[in-house]
């Protein structure tokens, strides 16, 4: 019996190996950021469904910093076609790239994503500020011209107008791209304001280092690293009702029976105020592909046209129900003749 | 051997009964099988309310809404300009969803020209409803022209409000279906149109970004794939190198030092396996990404460990004696292992290899390094093309921001569960009919 099931195995092994891989790739493969899979992935299903001659592309999530890595492998079948990503890609990354024969990469950029603070959908109504953000979370807050250790527990503290509950937020973790958002937008902007950077000077720091010390979060768990996604952050919110949590605006539009949103500098957080660029916490979100593949992996180029048609990306269409705030129609056209005329970085 | 009975021992004073500290040893037995119970009744409340939390939020994704509707395959809609003959696009490219939208508003009797009434009903049927209705008309192009009963999907956010998932007290504003799709709802729900049928598409579809066309079809195919093949390696490979280990091999510091790394790689996180899958069989060997052949690849190094230790104690468990005859009445090495100890260790060998594939079954972490964690809606035709995995599909889900996509992850978990209970099981009777105890 073990006999027959040696060598059952060994010719089914053999088989399985000669079948499969001796044909090349037909299907696109993209990876990459988490906030873009949502994005990618409507647009993967509509455009299998559409083009019925190509395969559905398939669509790994990780991370912008994962997706990008994989992207700059090299040139080559066993290599991804497209890296999305909530960020621009970095120097260092382009140049990886460069250094793995990825010479010639085209930067889609498809539209904008806003942060938002929202909490549970029973609590009052909030209005922050980036000022109250970096009173609230900052490590070291700027009093009287001098770094001191946050002293704030209390939301009402920081600004009188704000609810008596203790501060807890639940913030995106290091590894999100929308971290780096939150503490440009948000915590270095505020302490710019409140003069945090010239108290951080005055106590012998050089500028770096001064706005290093902005963005610092406290440590003393009233601010809760996130490193999941944002599901994560409503369950926190289901169980800590006083509790504040961030999330994308996609997100927090599908749960909006559950969480209430905070206007931020005054301004309600929508797909019109975001557009307009009124709403000050928000970014673009970006796809990179790799030029060497185009024409040599079936369905890649009519994937990315049939991303960057108004039909997908436009103000109307699934991308924007969904929560993608559409760049303006000037921005969209510019895109699209960019990468119809092969445009590198 | 005789009976001893009392009147053949001989017979002495009884010493006096040492009962010093007897009670407190009782109390102290008694105190232990408390702490037993104790423990053992943790455990159970623990799985009763993973299993209650479970089974109260995914029962529900076994059921799904849909609404049977009159479609008149209107020829002025599909093919306004009489071109199908010639070109086979325009049936591919037809404005299927103004069909279904045409019969719905003839089913709810709206005015076709009360715009604002018209653009309500966005969001009320699933936008498969144009793959649904295209390949009815491609299968059969003489349906055109015709009217027939067919049953179409509800969307998504509707299947939620049809099964109370919604929350309808909150402002209209601050959820997905408004009030006169719900008054819609019960209308269709009323007359009977609209119902909960059993839902095959959770099984039959593959990924979507649409939670009432997504399902674990291409994850069922993968993980079947993987399982597959880490069956077809792990078990040849696994009994050949325990039984060379257990029979032949000299025991001296080499074979030590090999037991000790098997031991070790049986407790190696699995991620560490994932970091090796990407760097030999992409990276070096070229093979493909999202593949489930190298996710089987992967996990059949993980299992390995497992099931060569069932194994060699499967071996080490048959008595010397069954070797000693075998030997004895002229074997060769060979046929003593091959046709004596081998089938009197087989139960215990498929034991462990079944629970090493049930450990293979829930793994994700390996697959994230070698590109199955993915988004992948078409069905792999053999194990080199993209797929998914069954616990892959439930952390996908885990991450969507639609609420329907909430009771769908319970219910994959439900399946997970089946499939790894069943395996269990079937890992327990061949044991308990199979096992010989000596």
């Amino acid at each position: 019996m073990k006999k027959a099931l040696l060598t059952a195995s060994a010719a089914a092994f053999a088989i399985a190996a000669s079948v499969g891989y001796a044909s090349a790739r037909d299907q696109v493969q993209v990876a990459g950021s988490s906030t873009v899979l949502p994005y990618a992935k409507i647009v993967a299903e509509q455009f299998g469904e559409t083009f019925t001659n190509f395969k559905t592309p398939v669509v790994e999530s990780g991370g912008s910093g994962a997706g990008i890595k994989e992207f700059c492998k090299g040139v080559g079948e066993n290599t991804i076609d497209i890296a999305n990503s909530s960020r621009p890609m970095k120097k260092d990354e382009v140049q990886s790239c460069v250094d793995a024969g990825v010479k010639d990469i085209q930067e889609v950029k498809i539209g904008y994503d806003g942060i938002v603070f929202a909490t549970d959908v029973k609590g009052p109504d909030w209005a922050l500020t980036p000022e109250d953000v970096y009173k609230a979370l900052a490590a070291k807050i700027a009093v009287d011209g001098k770094l001191v250790d946050n002293p704030n527990t209390k939301w009402n503290q920081v600004n009188p107008n704000l609810p008596d509950w203790d501060i807890a937020a639940y913030i995106p973790g290091e590894k999100h791209g929308t971290r780096e958002v939150f503490e440009e937008k948000l915590l270095i902007a505020g302490c710019k304001k409140l003069g945090g950077v010239e108290a951080g000077k005055a106590s012998g720091l050089d500028d770096k280092a001064a706005e290093a010390a902005c963005k610092a979060v406290r440590k003393d768990g009233k601010a809760v690293d996130i490193d999941g996604d944002y599901s994560e952050t409503l369950a926190r919110i289901d169980s800590n009702k006083t509790g504040v949590g961030v999330f994308g605006l996609a997100f927090y539009e599908n749960n909006a029976d559950k969480l209430k949103v905070a206007t931020v500098g005054g301004i309600t957080p929508s797909v019109e105020t975001i557009a307009s660029g009124e709403y000050p916490v928000s970014r673009p979100l970006f796809f990179y592909v790799k030029k060497a593949h185009l024409g040599v992996v079936p369905g890649l180029k009519e994937y990315v046209e049939f991303f960057l048609d108004d039909q997908m990306v436009g103000p109307e269409g699934p991308l924007a129900d969904y929560g993608l705030v559409a760049a303006p129609d000037a921005e969209r056209a510019a895109q699209r003749d960019a990468f119809g005329a092969g445009k590198t970085m | 051997m005789t009976d001893i009975s009392l009147d053949t021992l001989p017979t002495a004073t009884a010493p006096a009964r040492r009962d010093i500290g007897l009670k407190k040893r009782y109390a102290a037995e008694r105190r232990f099988r408390i702490y037993g119970v104790l423990a053992i009744s943790v455990g159970l409340a623990f799985l009763a309310v993973m299993l209650f939390s479970i089974i109260s939020k995914g029962h529900t994704a076994f059921w799904q809404t849909s609404i049977t509707l009159p479609v008149t395959f209107d020829e002025k809609v599909i093919d306004p300009s009489n071109k199908r003959a010639t070109d086979p696009k325009v049936l591919i490219t037809a404005n299927y969803p103004k069909l279904a939208e045409n019969a719905l508003i003839a089913r709810l009797g709206i005015d076709p020209e009360d715009k604002a009434q018209v653009r309500k009903l966005k969001g009320f049927l699933s936008d498969s409803v144009r793959v649904q209705l295209r390949s009815i008309v491609q299968a059969d192009p003489s349906v055109i022209g015709q009217t027939r009963d067919i049953i179409l999907l509800a969307a998504a956010n509707m299947d939620s409000a049809y099964k109370g998932q919604i929350d309808l007290s909150v402002p209209e504003a601050r959820r997905k279906v408004s009030d006169q799709q719900v008054e819609w709802m019960n209308k269709l729900k009323a007359e009977g149109a609209m119902a909960e049928r059993f839902n095959t598409g959770l099984f039959k579809f593959g990924a979507s970004s649409r939670p009432e066309t997504s399902g674990v079809g291409v994850a069922l195919i993968g993980s079947f794939f993987m399982m597959l093949i880490v069956l077809m390696l792990a078990l040849p490979i696994g009994v050949a190198a325990s039984i060379y280990l257990e029979e032949f091999a000299k025991k001296n510091r080499f074979t030590d030092l090999i037991e000790v790394n098997i031991n070790n790689l049986a407790a190696v996180p699995s991620i560490v396996f994932g970091l090796l899958g990407l760097a030999v069989f992409i990276n070096f060997l070229g093979l493909p990404r999202s593949a489930s052949f190298v996710g089987g690849l992967v996990l059949t190094l993980m299992t390995l460990p497992t099931i060569i230790i069932a194994t060699r104690a499967a071996l080490a468990a048959v008595p010397p004696s069954i070797r000693s005859a075998a030997l004895g009445l002229g074997a060769s090495k060979m046929q003593m292992v091959f046709q004596h100890i081998l089938p009197l260790a087989a139960p215990g060998i498929l034991t462990g290899t079944i629970i090493g594939l049930a450990r293979a079954l829930g793994e994700t972490a390996p697959l994230l390094l070698i590109g199955m964690v993915a988004f992948v809606a078409d069905y792999p035709k053999s194990p080199f093309d993209p797929a998914t995995a069954l616990p892959v599909q439930i952390y996908m889900w885990a991450n969507e921001a639609e609420r329907a996509f909430v009771e769908r992850m319970s219910g994959a978990i439900i399946i997970l569960l089946i499939f790894l209970m069943a395996m269990n099981i079937v890992a327990i009777v061949l044991r308990r009919r199979f096992e010989r105890r000596w």
